[in-house]
């Protein structure tokens, strides 16, 4: 039988605010444990959650940007559950009336482009943090990260294969980073990935019974945990079981899920309106305010890249797939005409070094300035583009600034033609019976004397120039 | 005339002439509180006021006095206080010293006020007749062998006994106006959002509201200039700016229009407690106030509505005493479930048990609609109720308590404890200011009566009782021995 498959995610965004969603303490990461937990944040007897005004402005920033519905009274409730890490016994949080409403936003697959609708997004607080193998006896609590502010973003169940949702997740993590209201850092937590996983024969209506797979710290993984299941599912329908309705840990040592708790265990979480914080108001000012102050989103950039600049659809879908690369390739065109050139560069030969040293494009060792010049030096033919990537290497080794590096091995083109015409004579009369294939016919040919006449030069002849002395003299 | 025959206000006289020293006041209180055998204070912080009262003297000398410098007070134990230990009556709480001031408490230290400890109540403030107590019963100083009401019952006692000039009280669903009604002191609770209830243990977040208790309505309008005003840190406190409430205590009562809702004349209200308040409100017809028949018809969903909301708050309120971070843990726990299981099961007493019980309950999927929400809507048609009435009359006047003050251990049946809040809840449903004043003698023991108004006339509402009292002087009984 032929599967659909049918995936829908639940992404937690840590917004970026300086203290938490509802106390003034820190959110700083890597602190000394509870050493950024006020009494708000410890639950004690007779404190009051005051809303973060900016957690609030972020998630209007995310709910504009995926062009949603801003609910303007939205609401905020308590999802009661014990457990030591929580110290209220609740977490605050939003079931019926979510700040962010139905939104949508445009992935790109194999070059086809599809809408992922997101059904929600709401705010609410994180928890602390359970360290269960530090001492023998005890588990150790560190309410740091509680009541750090959390936009978790809901999408309607529209991705059809794992890749999909990678695209839809990194399409998301491209975008909070973009708008300014998550760092994007997944080893510490600021993102995260819940996945709900079903699939279905191919052509019916109604879905499948779904499991929600948890603990997902990377694309990568994300991937992994969702074939890893969607083939789990497909073995137990085609071997005539059933799937059960439960939530799965993904175990990325093991590659493997395995269930945590099924429906039939899960929590009546008792939800009801905080009675300690009146609904939250969406001015139409404060709307609008942020609406002036929202950035270039990705996708309005990619049409002006496309538009303006005449990159093509895939060149500037890469270009802005994330804002550090879209921030670096702006400083790179800010004083470059040749924008294509200057993304070919930064898809290019930048991409793969940094990819091999697996590093992020905002801790290049090579500066936008200086990427922007090495192709300017292309352009203005004082080198060739073979030439500009023995440059780029010895930029990436810190051996100088462009120009440096050019005058100091000696890699400027010569273009004059004088010299030119002079080393092609003389290797026309070291290759005879070449110059006789070209005569007669083979063209191809053509190259070998290139080849000559560059290896003589150390590449370094300019390849314009001695195709067309090469031709005019061979003729 | 000895000090704890002075009210607040005559006190606050005596300071600033420096007739005498607050040291000399609070020494003077200090020796009543420890005397008294009521069990009205949980905690007497007797080093702590002497060192305040030092500091107020020297603040006197100095001639930057403010309205309760100096002037010592009960505080009910259910407000967070720095370095003291911060109860609510209950043995979860018994190991707790609250590492921070509520902001009651602040304003209270900031005005350089005696604290001569923490008052009695009724566990986490569920209760009518302060039998809820971890810390046993508080007697009624007018009969030791009643109740002061609940739950703010060791505030009544105390001030009713003349342990303190004034104490602070807390207000869910009466507990405040009814045990000044019990123990015949006067008693404001103020519209919702008056006073902060940051630092202030939560029972039930939309209807807990402070509020002072004190002899005379004078000195309820200087101690609720003190605690009031907007608090940032309690996102439902009202940005509103704080009258001087002893402005228009003066003002006449000439034209005043009082609402007598037929609801609260009804079955279950005792005869003797009926006359006093019918000779009450005659008294205000002679200040010039012209008396009318009003309805309140969904009075009757009060207490269900009551019973379902506060629980259901409180239920997960009260979630964060949980053995884990402070107060009562269970000896040697053997897991996580059994440390919350036995910390909170013995931590709690019946009726903390039975409101959170009843509050899961009714928040269990399935049964939220049928119970949460349906009490959401009888609590609009209440304060709708309130509203039609206002539209025709400036107050509403009735009895607090169906009784005069019950036998300690008579009343078994909880529901009987629930049906005497029965005029005392809709007021807290609905959110408005509403106080007891006494207003009679039954039975030998003290009757209140009931003036509830529109949201934010609270000095209109002073100034009705101050006028009663320049009239009357049933303020100004006081319990056998006690003189």
């Amino acid at each position: 039988m032929e599967w659909e498959t049918v995936i829908g995610l639940e992404i937690h965004a840590q917004l970026n605010t300086k203290s938490k969603i509802f106390s003034g303490a820190s959110t700083q990461f890597g602190a000394k444990p509870n050493s950024q937990a006020c009494a708000v944040d410890l639950g004690l007897p007779g404190v009051l959650p005051v809303v973060n005004k900016e957690a609030v402005s972020k998630a209007v920033r995310f709910g504009l940007a995926v062009d949603a519905h801003i609910n303007q009274i939205n609401v905020f409730d308590r999802k009661n559950y014990f457990y030591p890490d929580l110290p209220k016994g609740y977490q605050i949080s939003q079931l019926e009336l979510p700040i962010v409403g139905e939104g949508k936003i445009d992935i790109m697959v194999n070059g086809e482009s599809k809408t992922i609708g997101v059904t929600r997004a709401h705010l609410e607080e994180d928890a602390g943090k359970s360290i269960h193998d530090l001492y023998d006896d005890y588990t150790a609590v560190d309410l740091n990260r509680a009541g750090t502010p959390l936009l978790e973003i809901v999408s309607e169940p529209d991705m059809r294969s794992a890749e999909e949702a990678v695209a839809y997740a990194k399409k998301i993590h491209s975008l909070v980073q973009y708008i300014d209201i998550c760092d994007g850092n997944m080893q510490e937590g600021s993102f995260r990935c819940d996945a709900n996983v079903s699939i279905r024969p191919l052509g019916q209506k109604e879905f499948g019974t779904r499991t929600e797979l948890k603990n997902i710290n990377s694309f990568k993984f994300l991937e992994k945990a969702i074939n890893l299941e969607l083939e789990r599912q497909q073995d137990l329908l085609e071997d005539g079981g059933r799937v059960i309705q439960e939530t799965r840990l993904y175990d990325a040592d093991k590659n493997e899920t395995r269930s945590m708790r099924s429906k039939e265990e899960a929590n009546d979480y008792k939800y009801f309106p905080d009675p300690d914080l009146l609904p939250v108001e969406v001015t139409n000012e404060l709307l609008e305010q942020i609406k002036q102050e929202l950035p270039e989103l990705p996708h309005e950039k990619k049409a002006r890249y496309v538009e303006s600049l005449g990159l093509s659809d895939y060149d500037a879908d890469v270009i802005t797939s994330s804002k550090a690369i879209a921030d670096y390739y702006e400083r790179m065109i800010a004083n470059n005409s040749n924008a294509k050139l200057c993304a070919n560069w930064v898809m290019g030969e930048l991409s793969g070094a940094l990819n091999k040293e697996q590093l992020d494009i905002s801790n290049s060792p090579i500066s936008p300035e200086e990427m922007s010049l090495l192709v300017e030096r292309i352009s203005d033919n004082t080198i060739s583009g073979k030439i500009a990537k023995d440059v780029f290497k010895a930029l990436w080794n810190q051996e100088g600034g462009v120009d440096q590096v050019i005058e100091s091995k000696g890699l400027k083109q010569i273009t004059d033609t004088g010299e030119i015409e002079k080393i092609i004579e003389e290797v026309i009369s070291n290759n005879s019976a070449q110059v006789d294939q070209y005569r007669s016919g083979n063209e191809k040919i053509l190259g070998f004397f290139v080849g000559q006449i560059m290896k003589a030069t150390n590449g370094k002849a300019n390849p314009k120039q001695v195709n067309d002395i090469l031709r005019k003299k061979l003729a | 005339m000895e000090f704890h025959e002075l009210t607040l206000k005559e006190l606050q006289k005596g300071l600033s002439n420096k007739e005498f020293s607050s040291v000399e006041l609070t020494s003077h209180f200090i020796k009543r509180v420890q005397n008294s055998e009521l069990n009205a204070f949980i905690t007497i912080t007797d080093d702590l006021a002497l060192v305040q009262a030092k500091k107020a003297d020297s603040i006197i000398a100095s001639g930057k006095m403010n309205d309760l410098t100096g002037i010592p007070y009960a505080h009910k134990d259910i407000f967070c206080t720095l370095g003291v230990k911060t109860s609510a009556g209950s043995k979860i709480l018994d190991p707790f010293i609250s590492p921070y001031d509520a902001t009651v408490s602040e304003k209270l230290n900031d005005s350089n006020a005696v604290m001569l400890g923490k008052a009695n109540m009724d566990e986490l403030a569920m209760g009518s007749g302060n039998e809820n107590s971890f810390y046993g019963p508080v007697k009624n100083p007018w009969n030791i062998s009643k109740v002061p009401g609940g739950s703010s019952g060791g505030s009544a006692a105390a001030v009713a006994a003349k342990l303190t000039p004034f104490s602070t009280g807390t207000d869910t669903g009466g507990s405040i106006r009814q045990p000044a009604s019990l123990c015949g002191i006067t008693g404001l609770k103020p519209t919702y959002g008056r006073v902060s209830r940051y630092g202030m243990i939560a029972y039930a977040s939309s209807l807990d509201q402070a509020g002072p208790m004190t002899q005379t309505a004078e000195d309820a309008a200087i101690v609720l200039k003190t605690i009031a005003g907007f608090d940032e840190r309690d996102s439902t406190s009202a940005d509103k700016t704080v009258p001087d409430y002893e402005k228009s205590l003066n003002n006449s009562l000439e034209g005043l229009k009082i609402g007598i809702p037929k609801e609260y004349f009804s079955e279950g209200l005792d005869d003797g407690v009926k006359q006093k308040i019918l000779d009450a409100i005659k008294e205000f017809e002679s200040l010039g106030a012209t008396v009318k028949e009003v309805s309140l018809p969904h009075a009757k969903f009060a207490i269900p509505a009551y019973y379902i909301i506060a629980p259901c708050e409180c239920s997960s309120n009260l979630s964060r005493l949980d053995g884990v971070r402070y107060g009562y843990r269970c000896e040697s726990p053997k897991d996580l479930s059994d440390l919350y299981i036995r910390s909170r099961s013995e931590g709690f007493g019946d009726e903390v048990k039975r409101r959170i019980m009843i509050g899961s309950f009714a928040l269990s999927a399935g049964y939220y609609d049928a119970y949460y929400l349906k009490a959401l809507k009888s609590r609009r048609l209440i304060s709708n109720d309130f509203q039609e009435v206002f539209k025709e009359v400036d107050v509403i006047m009735g009895p607090v308590s169906p009784t005069i003050a019950w036998d300690i251990g008579s009343k078994k049946d909880p529901v009987s404890n629930y049906l005497s809040d029965i005029y005392t809840l809709s007021v807290n449903l609905a959110g408005l200011p509403a106080m007891s004043i006494p207003a009679g003698i039954s039975d030998n023991m003290p009757v209140g009566l009931h003036i509830i108004g529109n949201y934010w006339t609270e000095e209109r509402l002073l100034n009705i009782a101050h006028q009663f009292q320049i009239q009357t002087d049933w303020h100004k009984k006081s319990p056998k021995g006690i003189d």
